[in-house]
């Protein structure tokens, strides 16, 4: 007996969900919106610039409030402690400093010189105020480029409606990914950028395995209500949809469980955006055809496409 | 789509066992390799600094530095230049924001002076092939007799330019002892070189030989006062106190103009003092260089004069004879390790402006071990699970994904290996989302089959119409995720360009094991079952 995780014949009507699910994304990504504007992301060095230090220490666990006053004689600024992965390790942040690249670079000699043999320095990184600002650019514009690339593959590929339907889908996916940030306060990176970007493919991938699906279900039931027709898309899709985000979720989770500290919030970002990704395509691409109002006859392609339909539905292709 | 000609056949095996053979070698140590025999493949996968360990320098040319440095110069050209004519009258000769001024107080002269000063201009070849010369600084005289240099922007820019390309040489030289794996030199946009040093967990000491300027100059110590009275009152006009690099920090007054720099020697070596025992580094004049130091110490038996390295005082000896062979000693309270960087550091020559780092990662090899454990762990975990979870819904077809999945990874750490690309942390991260979306093709497929089976089609029809209406969905679908990728390759930098080169060639090969490995692999089966019902 095989594992089927959607049953044969599963009829779910999404379409009337959409008043709940509407809301209810709505209220999620104004959520992300004002918390990303009152909290605010937690910005790793990579945007804002500053040094981190991961050291193992020789002892288990690691004497944390010890290293914070052996830092605090320093005079560093704003310094954070804390501890990382295994007990025995810690990682060190230190804000930017007033002079700039020169005063970072003593930075890092005055906390090695400190250290010198007590403890390994794993990991050490530096990032002037100049590269972070250009990296911060770089990876706003890396988003945006790529949004709108898609955007045209998509346009090229189907109707302009399924373009900005996938292009929403996307955007909302992003936003509600950013929101997570800010509310577990996870450091937004440079591989938070990757991982954002990774979110956009995926959801995309989603969204045009099911919008594939709806162009030909308009081909072939050119009579059939709007609505209805999407449902019936969705559903027919719905088993693909769930396999291979548990297939790529069970992935992700191997590698968030065993994958190291360094990429673990990586990882994170990618679950969520799996999970919010297969959510927004099923609840949020298919119904946003309706409000951008998609007639069926807008699909243009061949008039009777009886082969491109599953079985020899015949009747139904030619109505 | 389930006819396979045989050189199709020959050719998907081929591919795959490609990838299996370049795969191969990163399973054996570097030694065993060696024994192989010459026709086999023996690269391996080229692991980033993050997974080795090493250190990522980015360095900056200190542009402010520089023009400072240069236009001190230029104004020192231009007194030279109005010199030569001593009947051209002069006043106000000064660095003036981002250039240099000076007024012709008698301006029947001015056209004269203006003829010599246009020399200064300095024009630049654009390039090699021919393009246009650009002057390195634009001249401007007014009517009053205030002639302006200012640096013109494409001059500077080619200025810094070639800066960074003299730079790099110069690091070049440097680093050709340094370690024991090279480190890469690079340039990076315009003003930026980039030194990656493999394996290297601790950059202080190439920091210290990549950043130091290393201008060695002479100066003759000026004994007019001591340095204690200069710093008080006012240093003579044209001396300036310096100090020493020792803690704590001893002041010399010295005359300001150099006797001779770093660019009059020819060769510096580590020696031991065969008195103290202690290193030193012995250092040889060019002939011109020879001489002056020949002139200037038979002049001045008796009194000390200075080394200086980058504005310190290394040492201050007192001249007790006239040296004359051309050659010297510096001696410091050196280690041998300093004294053999020194040496280096004066072979190589000094750098021509100031470099700044700018970003700094290093890792050290301890955390790189433990990330390559991590991920390899991590991707057996999350293929093992896949594979299971694949074989728990599609039975027979399912083990056929799974081959085609199995294949997939090895035609990724082929291509990676063959195509030499870095693999980073993020990049094993990339490899664990492709096992995971790679199955995504052949579930659209094996979907797509049982939708075709329920609507009333035999098994080897559906079989067939699965595959061959899947092919436009996965292709939509994979290319978005494509374009994702090729765009954070063009704009990421080390760790996150390996993250999308895994996502870009695990997006080429599961298409091509979907498409053919995995038909070929069901077609076989068909042709060996001859099923009458779909086992799926």
């Amino acid at each position: 007996m095989l594992l089927r995780l959607i049953p044969d014949n599963t009829q779910i009507r999404f379409m009337r969900l959409r008043t709940i699910s509407y809301p209810l994304t709505i209220v999620l990504i104004l959520a992300s919106i004002g918390l990303f504007f009152s909290v605010g992301l937690n910005f790793g060095i990579d945007f804002k610039g500053g040094t981190v230090f991961e050291m193992k220490t020789m002892e288990s666990p690691a004497d944390i409030s010890g290293i914070r006053t052996q830092l605090g004689t320093l005079d560093l600024g704003d310094v954070q402690v804390q501890q990382f992965g295994a007990p025995d390790e810690v990682l060190v942040r230190v804000q930017q400093p007033d002079g700039g690249e020169l005063a970072q670079q003593s930075v890092v000699s005055l906390v090695r010189e400190a250290f010198g043999e007590s403890v390994e320095f794993r990991r050490v990184e530096v990032v002037g105020p100049r590269v972070s600002g250009e990296l911060a650019q770089a990876g706003t514009i890396a988003v945006v480029a790529s949004l709108l690339v898609i955007l045209f593959y998509i346009w090229f590929r189907f109707e302009w409606h399924f373009a900005i339907g996938a292009i929403i889908t996307t955007v909302n996916d992003i936003i509600i990914t950013i929101g997570l940030f800010v509310v577990l306060q996870l450091e937004f990176s440079l591989s938070s950028i990757a991982a954002v970007l990774t979110i956009i493919g995926y959801s995309l991938n989603d969204t045009v395995v099911v919008y594939d699906r709806i162009r030909e279900n308009l081909r072939r039931y050119k009579k059939m209500p709007l609505p209805e027709l999407l449902d019936r898309s969705i559903n027919e899709m719905l088993s693909r949809t769930v396999m291979t985000s548990v297939t790529t979720l069970l992935a992700l989770l191997a590698l968030y469980s065993f994958g190291g500290e360094v990429i673990r919030s990586f990882t994170l970002a990618m679950i969520f955006g799996v999970v919010i990704g297969t959510y927004s395509s099923i609840f949020l691409a298919a119904p946003m055809l309706i409000v951008l109002k998609l007639r069926p006859s807008a699909v243009t392609g061949p008039d009777s496409d009886a082969g491109d339909a599953p079985g020899e539905d015949n009747k139904a292709a030619s109505a | 789509m389930l006819y396979f000609a045989r050189w199709k056949i020959s050719l998907i095996v081929l591919v795959v066992l490609a990838g299996l053979v370049t795969t191969l070698p990163n399973f054996f140590s570097s030694d065993t390799l060696k024994a192989w025999p010459d026709w086999l493949p023996k690269r391996q996968v080229v692991l980033g600094l993050d997974l080795q360990g090493g250190a990522y320098l980015l360095y900056e040319i200190d542009r402010k530095d520089y023009v400072a440095k240069r236009l001190k110069t230029l104004v020192g050209d231009i007194r030279q230049t109005l010199r030569e004519d001593p009947r051209i009258g002069y006043t106000g000769l000064g660095v003036q924001g981002n250039g240099a001024q000076v007024r012709i107080r008698d301006l029947d002269r001015l056209a004269e002076a203006e003829k010599r000063l246009a020399e200064l201009k300095n024009p630049l070849v654009a390039n090699l092939f021919g393009g246009q010369a650009v002057d390195e600084f634009d001249m401007t005289v007014s009517e009053d007799g205030l002639v302006r240099f200012a640096y013109s922007e494409q001059g500077l820019s080619q200025r810094i330019s070639s800066i960074v390309q003299q730079s790099i040489e110069v690091i070049r030289l440097r680093l050709d002892e340094f370690g024991t794996t090279e480190p890469s030199i690079q340039r990076q946009g315009e003003d930026r070189i980039l030194v990656e040093a493999p394996g290297e967990g601790d950059p202080q000491r190439l920091k210290e030989l990549v950043g130091q300027t290393a201008q060695l100059t002479f100066h003759m110590v000026d004994q007019s006062m001591s340095p204690e009275q200069a710093m008080q009152s006012r240093p003579p006009v044209g001396s300036v106190v310096t100090y020493s690099a020792d803690d704590p920090p001893i002041p010399y007054l010295l005359e300001e103009a150099p006797l001779l720099s770093g660019e009059d020697l020819v060769d510096a070596q580590v020696s031991f003092d065969q008195r103290t025992n202690e290193p030193v580094v012995n250092f040889r004049f060019n002939t011109s260089g020879a001489r002056t130091f020949s002139v200037v110490t038979q002049r001045n038996v008796g009194r000390p004069f200075a080394i200086v390295l980058d504005n310190e005082v290394i040492s201050a000896p007192v001249i007790r004879e006239p040296i004359t062979g051309g050659s010297g000693q510096i001696s410091g309270s050196f280690t041998v390790e300093s004294a053999n960087d020194l040496a280096v550091l004066l072979r190589a020559g000094a750098l021509p402006a100031k470099l700044t780092v700018i970003e700094e990662r290093s890792i050290g090899p301890g955390l790189g071990q433990d990330s390559v454990d991590a991920g390899r762990i991590a991707s057996l975990i999350g293929a093992a699970l896949v594979i299971v979870f694949m074989i728990l819904a599609y039975g027979r077809f399912g083990v056929i994904a799974d081959l085609a999945l199995l294949a997939n990874i090895l035609m990724i750490f082929g291509a990676l290996t063959t195509l030499q690309a870095t693999l980073t942390l993020p990049g094993i991260a990339g490899i664990v989302l492709t096992i995971g979306m790679a199955v995504d093709a052949n579930v659209l497929i094996f979907e797509r089959i049982r939708e075709e089976a329920r609507a009333g089609r035999s098994a080897i029809s559906a079989i067939d119409a699965g595959y061959s209406r899947a092919l436009g969905t996965i292709l939509d679908a994979n290319i978005t995720t494509l374009i994702a990728a090729l765009i954070l390759f063009q704009l990421g930098s080390g760790p996150i360009r390996g993250f999308a080169v895994t996502l870009a060639i695990g997006i080429f090969t599961t298409v091509f094991s979907a498409f053919t490995f995995s038909r070929l692999l069901v077609a076989l089966w068909v042709r060996w079952q001859r099923p009458s019902r779909l086992p799926i």
